[in-house]
């Protein structure tokens, strides 16, 4: 799209309010999860009005192409340890929003600890993690999340049987309740409900809220538009969309 | 008026300096011989409504933490040692790339490894050039309790003023020991400010109104700009920041003896203790920026160099660096992780 058509009027029709212009078109692949679930979370954010008291933490991997989507505050860490800055900044500041928004590698396997314990810890802060079933900035590797049988550039014959459900994990390892849900990106009504709530619940001052999307990766998966859906129908088998409550 | 002394250990210090400081958060997880600087923060968070304290998953998680508080305009720090210093350097790396004001003191105990828990001088290089970069930070190296407490305030203050990454690298012996301190009150508070939440009225149609900040680059072009600028910015606050000690009962003696932190006061004392008149003691406060004008001024005349540390290479790397093209002779006296007595000096002087 070239940037002269992106008058205010326009966009506003189209955009959340919060979304900075200068960085579009975004850095996304085209037919990427990612920009849908931008999209919900930057119209909640206009909804609850909080653009200027939002601190948006990103990841390395694809989350990082998310470092100056917004205005919005944001802040770009390292591989992993996004949860801890929005930790540090949470305790530092109660008052701000605060989101980590991190890949399933990043919050699964080299960030797994700062997720289980913010989780143990019930630190008041939201964690969205983007599951695409790879590492998709580094070109498809296999990741926790892979699914039995998933060609990967490092399960070129195909992933093992062992996968990772993390918002269960993150329900079930505290009895102090906290508000988790698995959304997807072909539902982006629902996402949206879930990630509002996920706010909300962080507003209110309840402990860790965490949403985890099913997120289109036509790039690593090589699929087309419908070997894409057909492939997050799978997915979705394998990890049930809904609330995952402890309440 | 005279501030009073007060009988305390290192550990304990670094929590009083800290809060003469101006210091509000502290994040960091149990390593000896550095643990008690969290124990003793933990007490004064118990009294102290405005304190924040986190007792992280691990050093990571502790370095980051800062690293997010700090973004918002706390004076945060921690505290680690050895095998926490190096996983701590992921967050330093972070720090160094975005001029980040993190304040740690480092307790250095016996490497590699696990090594001992108890003292060494061998975390000079990791803590001075740790982490993917070329080492754009400052670090201070006392030599006794009092020093410790006094470079911990300028380490808050030269961190806020100059935003780059900040340490006192300490180590066991220090911080385990009782010695008399004075509680001196700060002279100047450079004051802390937020980087990101600036504030909560702001013009949401003005990009310019909001904090995007990254350390990836896209280009070769970006990662050598942001690399030029930060060597720049360091190379021109170098002369202010460093800093050293020289020290001798005679201003004509040949030797110089190069030592730094704990090991430059057993220097000294060895010097008193045997009254030599044939040795000096060049002792740099900061180890990173090199003080290398006043080492090359200290030079003059001198026929022989003798660098003392307990760490095999590690000040001896510096020294051969800044002194290059010297025809000095160096000798060296090294431990690594092993502590130096006075009495030791003394039979290599005599
Ligand atoms: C410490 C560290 N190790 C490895 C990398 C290389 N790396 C960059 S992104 C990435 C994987 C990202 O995968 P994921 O978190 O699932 O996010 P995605 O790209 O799929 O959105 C890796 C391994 C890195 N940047 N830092
Ligand atoms: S690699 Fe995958 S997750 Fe990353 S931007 Fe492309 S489609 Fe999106």
């Amino acid at each position: 799209m070239p940037k002269k058509s992106l008058n205010k009027h326009n966009s506003n029709l189209a955009w959340p309010k919060c979304w900075k212009h200068s960085s579009k078109p975004h850095k996304f692949c085209p037919g990427c999860g990612h920009p849908i679930v931008l999209k919900m979370l930057g119209e909640i954010i206009d909804e609850l009005k909080i653009q200027n008291n939002t601190l948006f933490g990103v990841d390395i991997g694809c989350s990082l192409l998310a470092w100056d989507f917004f205005n919005i505050d944001t802040v770009q860490t390292h591989h992993g340890r996004t949860v801890p800055v929005i930790v540090g900044a949470k305790k530092s500041r109660p008052d701000a929003l605060c989101i980590a928004y991190v890949g399933d590698g990043g919050a699964y396997a080299i960030g797994a600890q700062h997720l289980v314990n913010s989780r143990i810890r019930n630190d008041n802060i939201t964690t969205i993690v983007i599951n695409n079933a790879n590492y998709g900035m580094t070109g498809g590797q296999d990741a926790p999340t892979s699914i039995p049988g998933q060609i990967t550039t490092t399960t070129i014959n195909g992933a093992d049987k062992f996968y990772m459900k993390g918002p269960e994990m993150v329900a079930n390892i505290s009895d102090i309740p906290a508000y988790v849900a698995r959304g997807t990106v072909d539902n982006p009504i629902q996402l949206k409900m879930f990630l509002k709530k996920a706010l909300e619940w962080q507003i209110q001052g309840k402990g860790f809220s965490f949403v985890e999307v099913l997120s289109f990766c036509p790039t690593n998966w090589k699929t087309d538009a419908k070997d894409t859906l057909a492939f997050l129908n799978k997915l979705k088998k394998i990890y049930p969309v809904g609330e995952i409550n402890n309440i | 008026m005279k501030n009073k002394k007060i009988l305390i250990t290192g550990n304990e210090i670094v929590v009083k300096a800290a809060l003469a400081a101006g210091a509000q958060a502290y994040f960091g997880y149990p390593i000896t011989p550095a643990t008690e600087i969290m124990t003793e923060w933990d007490k004064e968070y118990e009294t102290r409504k405005k304190l924040i304290f986190l007792q992280t998953e691990d050093e990571m998680s502790a370095g980051f933490a800062m690293i997010g508080s700090i973004l918002t305009g706390v004076k945060a720090f921690t505290a680690t040692a050895g095998p926490g210093n190096i996983l701590m350097q992921d967050a330093f790396a972070m720090a160094e790339a975005m001029r980040i004001p993190t304040v740690a003191i480092i307790g250095q105990r016996g490497g590699p490894s696990t090594g001992s828990v108890i003292y060494s001088q061998q975390e000079v290089t990791l803590t001075a050039f740790g982490g993917n970069g070329e080492g754009y930070r400052i670090v201070y190296s006392p030599s006794n309790i009092q020093d410790l407490y006094d470079q911990i305030i300028k380490a808050f203050n030269v961190a806020w003023k100059y935003r780059f990454p900040t340490f006192v690298l300490t180590d066991g012996y220090t911080l385990k020991t009782r010695a008399l301190v004075e509680l001196k009150k700060p002279k100047t508070l450079v004051k802390s400010y937020p980087l990101v939440l600036k504030s909560k009225i702001r013009n949401s149609s003005q990009e310019s109104n909001y904090e995007n900040l990254n350390n990836t680059f896209t280009t070769e072009e970006e990662c050598f700009k942001v690399n030029t600028n930060l060597l720049t910015a360091f190379n021109k606050i170098k002369d202010k920041i460093a800093e050293s000690e020289s020290y001798s009962l005679n201003k004509q003696a040949k030797t110089l003896i190069i030592a730094h932190g704990i090991v430059a006061s057993s220097v000294k004392q060895a010097l008193n203790d045997s009254n030599s008149k044939k040795v000096k003691l060049f002792r740099p406060i900061t180890i990173h920026p090199f003080p290398d004008q006043n080492l090359k001024k200290a030079l003059l005349g001198i026929k022989k160099i003798i660098v003392i540390e307990t760490a095999a290479n590690q000040l001896l790397k510096l020294v051969k660096e800044n002194i290059y093209g010297e025809k000095i002779p160096i000798e060296t006296y090294c431990r690594p992780g092993l502590g130096i007595s006075p009495e030791e000096i003394i039979e290599l002087i005599k």
